[in-house]
């Protein structure tokens, strides 16, 4: 099936700016499921709030859109009913790492069969330009006018953290790694968490004067490298990209499953 | 279903509102204690009815219901699974601290001695172009199982018939009264309420869940020495049954509206009937069951003899 196949054009234009990046992510994300020869019908996307929640309208799946910060509980729930599906989970950093930082920490400690993609562009951008938990320290945002003073989350480092047993970042540049990763963190029996740092022209790039949607691409190309590369060595500013952790340990619906067994032995 | 008691009924309140714009039968136990905030934890209160009106932001029709003893919390709670289903949306069952940890005797009726409404499901076949937000002409809405034969968008946003965002005036119109209409035009339909010597009472009680008890009490006490008291025990709140309500209290010299909050349901009952001036309140608000001598004080104020 052709990657068009997977999209509802009936539903088109997209809403996002000339420039996003979520494009490319979607992009990278139907290239993966085309590769897998995945059917329309065993895909769930479960989306939350903002920007990157839109992506979940645009494709021709069981398709979810929720409140803020939420997607992961309700991906929970459509997964504790409906193990046989794939639930895929596209958010963005704010939707996944601020209102939703609980869901996210707790999915991850689960280990429920769960695909989650943090569409990672440092910054609220549909409710105007607002600094989020990834924006990190001088950045200006709308709301930090002076530059930011918090320090953000490693999305990486959190969710190892935190449990979750496939973890991976990539670029909007890199859409073959995108496709790649989210691939295998489909295939992965556990949850996983794929961080894709995506370009926000009209509010980070303006605010941080990071120049248009190519400029700031060629940045993620210029600044990441693979893990463990020699450049990284050289310049430990460079962001790693890559497949960080692949584990294994009992998932979550496969568990539930055992205790119903034991509950209702002796009942029958 | 879900349960919770006050300060967790607040946290639904963002979930509820979609459960209403994506029409999701769903069924939300509110234990009530007093509030606002943690309040005063495990006493009794009323205080939660205009939440459970008005908690959630935008308009919008709700379904709410009580009852004041464990057989008619196990009747309603099925009534109330009915009706998330009949209309797909969400109900929510106001009960109340006393009820909540009383214990009383409870006959379970055998399967099938109260009817139960099954799902609506479409007979749209898959792979055929399905409409998953498109009503019938009764208003109701045939459901696909999520994640089934029917790929569609469910969103809290305004949508179209195919579940997909739309910010059209048409759309927003027509979706809202669709929301509001299924159950404000049904209101008479809803209402669930019993009544008690309401066919000359001179004075009457008006009451819900816990406080309906110490109503009944103080109604029954006085008939046996002749005084034309009576009882409407209201199970369903929302939407407010302002027709029966009305037509109950036409004839009554004073209507007493018995409830533990400072007047939710009062405001109510003045708002319908046609001399408001003759109701009054007969409430408690301090944590502490409303007894029959609390009643009948303020009975005796209303009729000018005096506590």
């Amino acid at each position: 099936m052709a990657v068009r196949d997977y999209l509802r054009e009936r539903f088109f234009p997209h809403l996002w700016c000339p420039g996003c990046g979520h494009g490319m992510v979607l992009n990278g994300m139907l290239q993966a499921v085309e590769k897998l020869g995945m059917s329309k019908n065993e895909i769930v996307m479960v989306s939350g709030i903002g920007c990157s929640a839109r992506i979940s309208g645009y494709v021709d799946f069981h398709t979810l859109h929720t409140i803020h910060g939420r997607a992961l509980a309700f991906a929970t729930g459509v997964k504790m009913s409906r193990p046989e599906l794939n639930l895929i989970v596209p958010m963005g950093d704010g939707d996944a790492l601020a209102i939703g930082g609980n869901h996210f920490i707790h999915a991850a400690r689960r280990n429920i069969d769960i695909t989650a993609i943090v569409m990672n562009n440092r910054i609220y951008g549909m409710t105007g330009g607002q600094f989020s938990p990834l924006s990190g320290p001088g950045i200006r945002a709308t709301t930090a006018p002076f530059t930011n003073i918090d320090y953000s989350f490693d999305v990486v480092e959190l969710a190892k953290a935190a449990g979750a047993t496939f973890v991976a970042r990539t670029t909007s540049y890199h859409v073959q790694q995108i496709a790649d990763i989210i691939k295998k963190a489909i295939l992965h029996e556990g949850f996983s968490v794929v961080e894709i740092l995506s370009q926000c022209p009209t509010y980070f790039g303006r605010k941080n004067k990071a120049g248009d949607a190519v400029d700031m691409v060629r940045w993620f190309k210029n600044n990441t490298t693979p893990i463990g590369s020699k450049a990284k060595q050289e310049n430990p500013d460079l962001i790693e990209r890559g497949i960080f952790v692949q584990t294994e340990r009992p998932e979550y619906c496969s568990e539930y499953d055992k205790i119903v067994g034991i509950a209702m032995r002796g009942q029958n | 279903m879900t349960a919770t008691s006050g300060p967790g009924f607040s946290l639904m309140q963002e979930a509820l509102g979609y459960a209403v714009m994506a029409e999701i039968p769903c069924v939300i136990v509110d234990v009530q204690r007093g509030g606002p905030s943690t309040g005063i934890p495990t006493h009794g209160s009323q205080g939660d009815i205009n939440q459970a009106r008005w908690g959630t932001h935008g308009d919008h029709a709700i379904i709410a219901m009580t009852a004041s003893n464990h057989q008619d919390v196990f009747a309603v709670t099925v009534e109330a699974f009915n009706l998330a289903e009949t209309y797909r949306t969400p109900v929510i069952l106001l009960f109340d601290e006393v009820v909540g940890h009383m214990r009383e005797r409870l006959v379970i009726p055998e399967p099938g001695v109260i009817p139960l409404v099954d799902r609506l499901r479409t007979s749209v076949k898959g792979g055929v172009d399905y409409h998953p937000y498109l009503p019938r002409e009764d208003g109701r809405l045939p459901m696909s199982d999520f994640g089934g034969v029917h790929r569609y968008n469910v969103t809290g946003l305004f949508h179209d018939m195919w579940g997909f965002p739309s910010a059209e005036p048409r759309v927003v119109h027509d979706l809202l009264h669709h929301l509001v209409d299924k159950l404000e035009n049904r209101t008479n339909l809803l209402a669930r309420y019993k009544e008690y010597y309401l066919e000359d009472a001179e004075y009457l009680l008006i009451s819900y869940g816990s406080a309906a008890r110490s109503a009944r009490h103080v109604v029954e006490n006085r008939r046996l020495r002749g005084e034309k008291l009576g009882l409407l025990e209201l199970q369903t709140l929302w939407p407010f049954p302002e027709n029966i309500v009305r037509q109950k209290c036409a004839g009554a010299k004073s209507v007493i509206v018995v409830e533990q909050n400072m007047g939710q349901i009062l405001r109510e009952v003045k708002l319908v009937v046609d001399e408001p001036q003759k109701v009054f309140l007969a409430n408690r608000i301090d944590g502490v069951f409303i007894t029959p001598v609390d009643i009948v004080n303020i009975f005796r104020l209303i009729q000018g003899k005096g506590v």
